[in-house]
């Protein structure tokens, strides 16, 4: 597998990073080195054995569904100058 | 005076915890200068817990000055996981550790400098304008990472000191062994998660630093627990209570002569009798499967930083994906941006078989060999890093593959969730060496009271 420029923008594109010209010529050789040694996990033979997801076994953490204090609205906003009438302010969709 | 001991003195009021409070925040903002231990220094808040506690001297930790890695949420206080991202953001909750840690009497010092998100082993990756922490021997050299900060303040501090760190893939054990410090990463689910900012969420540890494993123990007594707030926290059973057979890997001793000889030496003068085994899948594939399933699980765990909210913020005259992306790009470090990328890529349709899933199984088959070498041992010694502390000039030169190489000997038992505690095995060219100490998940008891007693080559 080699990772190439036109897909290393792809990935960019999909992760929301713009990629200066410099950055693609230090990251691409890099990744390509780090994902070709990487690419020893092909030579596993893994058939029949199931993905970890979690090291160990757990369970579920249950609580009554009973309404709990929950943060006020001065708590939600305090983060951000960003507000108006009690929403986050973004950048516009459309 | 240790920290048990002087917790005890706090309680006993023979000690001005307000005005030992003054003194020690006047030592770290000295020492901060020169060797950048801290993001933040809680000044206001410690003083006004150590009024507090004055009045009413009590608790586990009473009056204990502890500092809290900057990925844990701490009320009120700057908390940026060493991003730029994050700058400004002051969480308006305390992570369950660190809440508990108070309601026992710790007096919080500030917010320990960090490789930005945890990303790397080193602390070289530090976050757009953050200073690199230096090592307290040598300061031309590194700290190590990704709690670098931590074990900086836990060997320089004359005064008791407890560190809350936090390790996805060795980020306690491996600064902890380069600062010459105990450094205790417990079973993952042991400590809740609740207000830890996300590197990895299937391996990311609380856990702890301190001079000494007894000084460990303290806190994680404290900190540990079933949280209804992290429904990954788990409170689970240790098989054994105490530490009988040892094992050493085979592959693991493969390092540097001098860090072979002096873990060998300090298992010698303990009178330590240990079998050689061989863990080939440990040892060959758990480097590649850790870097895979971190860096997708961080690619996922990052998407939510975006330059509004919280944290960073810019002027909102661009459009959604293009204010996104900008704020993205002008505010992580290249290490960030190259881990997103590695993720993002091994998740994408089309290699996600051949990376991520293909790294989960390879997961299971490291842990099934874990468990099959912990049925017939108690615990797995061995070095903590194949190196003494490098010089940050050699680290610069290094490319990302040589560095992620570095970590051999600590991502397996990260990994598999298994608890493990790096202890001082002796000194080579006035640098510390480390001896890892791996038990069996929920073993702690037995792990630090194994740690406890062992005396350095």
């Amino acid at each position: 597998m080699m990772l190439t420029q036109d897909m290393l923008e792809k990935v960019a594109k999909n992760a929301r990073l713009n990629l200066t010209e410099k950055e693609m010529d230090e990251f691409l050789p890099q990744l390509k080195d780090v994902l070709n040694a990487f690419s020893e996990l092909s030579k596993v033979d893994a058939k029949d054995i199931e993905p970890s997801v979690q090291p160990v076994i757990l369970k579920n953490v249950m609580r009554e569904d009973k309404p709990e204090k929950s943060l006020s609205g001065e708590e939600v906003f305090a983060n951000t100058r960003l507000k108006k009438d009690g929403y986050f302010k973004g950048p516009r969709v459309i | 005076m240790n920290a048990i001991e002087f917790a005890e003195k706090v309680r006993n009021k023979e000690i001005d915890v307000v005005e030992h409070t003054e003194k020690i925040l006047d030592k770290i903002e000295k020492i901060n200068k020169e060797f950048h231990y801290f993001n933040t220094i809680s000044r206001e808040l410690a003083v006004e817990q150590a009024k507090k506690l004055k009045k009413s001297p009590k608790g586990k930790l009473a009056g204990i000055p502890v500092s809290v890695k900057d990925c844990i949420c701490v009320k009120d206080v700057e908390t940026t996981a060493g991003s730029k991202i994050l700058t400004g953001y002051k969480p308006v909750y305390n992570a369950t550790a660190v809440e508990k840690a108070i309601k026992e009497g710790a007096i919080i010092i500030g917010k320990t400098s960090q490789d930005e998100f945890g990303f790397g082993g080193f602390n070289t990756n530090v976050g757009i304008g953050f200073e690199m922490p230096r090592n307290p021997f040598d300061k031309l050299r590194c700290t190590g990472g990704s709690s670098g900060g931590a074990a900086g303040i836990t060997q320089l501090a004359d005064f008791p000191h407890i560190a809350i760190a936090e390790s996805t893939g060795g980020s306690i054990a491996c600064p902890a062994s380069f600062c010459g410090v105990a450094g205790m990463t417990p079973t993952y689910g042991l400590v809740s998660r609740y207000g830890l900012i996300d590197y990895a969420s299937s391996m990311d540890k609380i856990g702890v630093m301190a001079k000494s494993a007894g000084e460990c123990r303290l806190m994680l007594n404290v900190i540990k627990g079933r949280d209804a707030k992290d429904s990954t926290s788990i409170e689970g059973k240790a098989k054994i209570k105490t530490i009988r057979s040892v094992a050493v890997i085979k592959e693991a001793i493969d390092v540097d002569d001098d860090v072979k000889n002096t873990v060998l030496k300090c298992l010698e003068k303990n009178e330590i009798e240990y079998d050689i085994i061989s863990l080939p899948l440990v040892a060959k594939y758990s480097n590649p499967a850790y870097y895979i399933l971190a860096a997708s699980e961080a690619s996922t765990n990052l998407a939510r930083y975006s330059g509004f909210k919280y944290g960073a913020e810019f002027t909102l005259d661009e459009d959604y994906n293009h204010y996104f992306s900008s704020a993205r790009s002008a505010c992580f470090g290249k290490e960030a941006k190259r881990r997103i990328l590695m993720g993002t890529f091994a998740r994408m349709a089309g290699f996600r078989d051949a990376f991520y899933l293909k790294a989960a199984k390879v997961r299971t088959m490291i842990i099934n060999e874990y468990k099959e070498a912990f049925k017939h041992y108690d615990l797995i010694a061995g070095p903590t890093m194949p190196c003494i502390a490098p010089k940050l000039a050699e680290i610069s030169k290094l490319t990302p593959l040589q560095q992620y190489m570095m970590d051999k000997l600590t991502v397996g038992p990260n990994l598999a969730g298994l608890p493990h505690i790096n202890v001082t095995a002796g000194f080579s060219k006035g640098l510390p060496i480390g001896m890892m100490l791996t038990g069996g998940h929920f073993c702690e008891d037995a792990l630090l009271s194994f740690a406890e007693v062992i005396r350095q080559a």
